[in-house]
C-alpha cells in the first residue's frame, strides 16, 4: 500500500535521507521514530509528494511518485500543529477538500458531514462554527484529525500527533488514532518521538538513524530490544551511541 | 588571493545573487499570470480579497488624497503667484492629482497596508504548514492564495485611485476656496475644463499596474518566507520595500510611455 525504495534527499550539503527503503501493507500501522533532525518529517513529505526525493521511488495507494493534488482523495494527513486554516470556521476546515474537490459538496451537506466527523473525534456540534483561534491545542488536533478522515481515505499520515499536548490529551489522541485507523481499515504512517504513541498506535516500528531505517520490526519488540541505539532512544537515555549534541 | 581579486569575487557573487533574485521574482510573476486563467476559480476568495484590499483601504487612501490635494493647492498657489498665474491652481492641482499623486501615493499607501498584510498572512501560513495542508487537500496554493489577491488588487486599485483623485481634488477645492480666496464655481469650472480623459485614464491604468505589483510582492515574499517570527518579519519588510520600489520605477516607465513627447 505504501512503499519507499532507496529514498535519498539532501538539502545543500546536508544528506538527510541516504537510502530509506520500506513497505507498509494494507491495514498496517507503521510508526517511524528517530531523533530530532534525522529526517522523519522529510520522509513524510516525500511520501506525500510535498518534497521530491533526489533519488528513489515512492508508491502510495497504487500511485507512483504521486503529486499531493493527485493523492488527496486517497490520503488524509494530520499535521504536527494541526495546520488549520485560520480564516475559516471549523466546519469549513473539516470539509475543505470535499467542498472544493470532485465531490463539490454544497454548504448544507458539508456542514452536516463536518458535524458527523467532529462527533467521531469527540467534539460537539457547537464546535463547528468556532474558528481555530478559539480552540485549545487538543481541540485543534481533534479537528485536524476530523479533517484527515473527512473523505474516509484508505491511507492516513500523522506527523507528531501528540506534540505539545498534556499526557491525558496525548492518550486521548492516540486512542482516537487507533480507533479511526481500525474503523477505516486504513494503512497508516505515524511520525513520533512519543513512546506511548509507539505502543498504542503502531503495529510495526522503524527507527530512522543516520539517514536510513536502522531498525524495523514489531512495536512490542522495539520497546524490549537490546540493541544499544534503539534502547537509548526508546528509554530516553543520555548515555549511548546516539550523540546528544546534534 | 589579492584584495582586488577578493573584491571582484564578492562583487560578482552579489551581482549573480541579485540577478538570480530578479529572475525568481519575474518567474513567479509569469507563473501567477499563468495560473489566473486556469480553473478551478475561487470567487469567494476573490470577493473576500476585494473587500480586504479595496473596501478596507478606502479610508487610508481617501485621507492621504485629501491632505495631499490641499497641500498641492497651497504649493501651486505659492509658486504660481511668482508669475501672477494663480488662476492655474485648480487645473494644475487636478492634473497633478489624477496623473501622478493619486496613483503613486495611493499605491504606496496600499503597498504599506496590503503588501505587508499579504506577506505576513501567507508567511504565517507557510510557517504553520497551512500551505502544505492546502496541497494535501488538492488545492494549489498559487490558485487559492496568489491569484485571488493579485486579481483583487489589480481590480481594486483603479477604483481606489479614482476615489483618491476625487477626494484629492476636493481637498484642493476646500483649501482654494477657504484659504486662497477662489470662487467655488470658478474653481470647479477651471478644474473640469482643463482635465482631459487621458489624464484620468492614465492614472487608472497606473493604479491597475501598481495593484498588481503590490499583491505580487506580498505573495512572493510570503510564499518564500523564512522560518519563525523573524522569517515572517523579514518577508513583510521585503514585500513593502519591493512593492514601493516597483511602484516608483513603474510610475516613471509608464509616465514615459504615456506622456513623453
Amino acid at each position: 500500500m505504501i512503499q519507499g525504495t532507496d529514498l535519498h534527499k539532501s538539502f545543500g550539503a546536508k544528506q538527510v535521507l541516504r537510502g530509506v527503503s520500506f513497505s507498509v501493507a494494507q491495514g498496517e500501522s507503521l510508526v517511524v521514530i528517530g531523533g530530532s533532525g534525522t529526517g522523519k518529517s522529510v520522509l513524510l513529505k516525500c511520501l506525500l509528494g510535498l518534497e521530491r526525493a533526489d533519488r528513489g521511488h515512492v508508491k502510495v495507494a497504487g500511485l507512483d511518485n504521486p503529486r499531493p493534488q493527485v493523492l488527496a482523495q486517497k490520503v488524509g494527513m494530520l499535521f504536527q500543529g494541526a495546520a488549520l486554516f485560520d480564516s475559516l470556521p471549523v466546519w469549513q476546515n473539516v470539509s475543505f477538500r470535499l467542498m472544493r474537490g470532485a465531490e463539490r459538496l454544497d454548504k448544507k451537506a458539508a456542514h452536516a458531514l463536518a458535524v458527523e466527523k467532529l462527533a467521531r473525534v469527540g467534539l460537539g456540534p457547537e464546535t463547528a462554527d468556532l474558528f481555530p483561534a478559539e480552540l485549545s491545542g487538543g481541540m485543534q488536533k481533534r479537528v485536524g484529525l476530523a479533517r484527515a478522515i473527512a473523505g474516509d481515505p484508505p491511507v492516513l499520515f500523522f506527523d507528531e500527533p501528540t506534540a505539545g499536548l498534556d499526557p491525558i490529551m496525548a492518550a486521548v489522541i492516540n486512542a482516537l488514532i487507533r480507533e479511526v485507523v481500525s474503523e477505516l481499515g486504513a494503512t497508516a504512517v505515524t511520525i513520533t518521538h512519543d513512546m506511548r504513541t509507539v505502543k498504542e498506535v503502531g503495529d510495526t516500528v522503524a527507527m530512522l538513524h543516520e539517514g536510513r531505517f536502522y531498525w524495523q520490526g514489531a512495536a512490542t519488540d522495539a520497546l524490549k530490544s537490546a540493541d544499544p541505539v534503539l534502547r537509548q532512544f526508546t528509554q530516553g537515555r543520555t548515555e549511548g551511541p546516539i550523540p546528544t549534541l546534534r | 588571493m589579492t584584495r582586488g581579486t577578493q573584491f571582484l569575487g564578492a562583487t560578482g557573487r552579489s551581482v549573480a545573487e541579485a540577478l538570480g533574485a530578479i529572475g525568481r521574482f519575474v518567474g513567479f510573476a509569469l507563473s501567477s499570470l499563468g495560473w489566473i486563467l486556469r480553473p478551478p476559480f475561487y470567487p469567494r476568495e476573490l470577493a473576500m480579497q476585494l473587500m480586504q484590499i479595496g473596501w478596507l483601504s478606502l479610508p487610508v487612501v481617501g485621507l492621504t488624497a485629501l491632505f495631499t490635494g490641499g497641500a498641492l493647492a497651497l504649493q501651486i498657489y505659492a509658486g504660481s503667484a511668482r508669475f501672477s498665474a494663480e488662476f492655474a491652481v485648480p487645473s494644475i492641482t487636478a492634473i497633478g492629482m489624477v496623473r501622478e499623486l493619486g496613483p503613486v501615493l495611493g499605491g504606496l499607501m496600499v503597498a504599506a497596508r496590503v503588501a505587508s498584510s499579504i506577506a505576513a498572512e501567507i508567511g504565517t501560513m507557510k510557517v504553520s504548514e497551512q500551505i502544505d495542508a492546502l496541497r494535501t487537500l488538492a488545492v494549489e496554493p498559487m490558485q487559492y492564495l496568489t491569484v485571488p489577491r493579485i486579481v483583487a488588487a489589480t481590480l481594486a486599485m483603479p477604483v481606489l485611485v479614482a476615489v483618491g483623485d476625487a477626494v484629492g481634488i476636493l481637498g484642493g477645492y476646500a483649501v482654494g476656496v477657504s484659504r486662497l480666496g477662489f470662487d467655488g464655481p470658478t474653481y470647479l469650472r477651471n478644474t473640469l475644463d482643463f482635465l482631459e480623459f487621458w489624464d484620468i485614464g492614465s492614472g487608472l491604468v497606473k493604479g491597475a499596474v501598481f495593484g498588481f505589483l503590490v499583491a505580487l510582492s506580498g505573495c512572493y515574499f510570503g510564499i518564500h518566507s523564512g522560518r519563525g517570527a523573524q522569517g515572517v518579519g523579514e518577508a513583510t519588510k521585503s514585500a513593502v520595500v519591493m512593492a514601493s520600489i516597483l511602484i516608483l520605477s513603474a510610475n516613471y516607465l509608464l509616465t514615459e510611455a504615456f506622456f513623453s513627447a
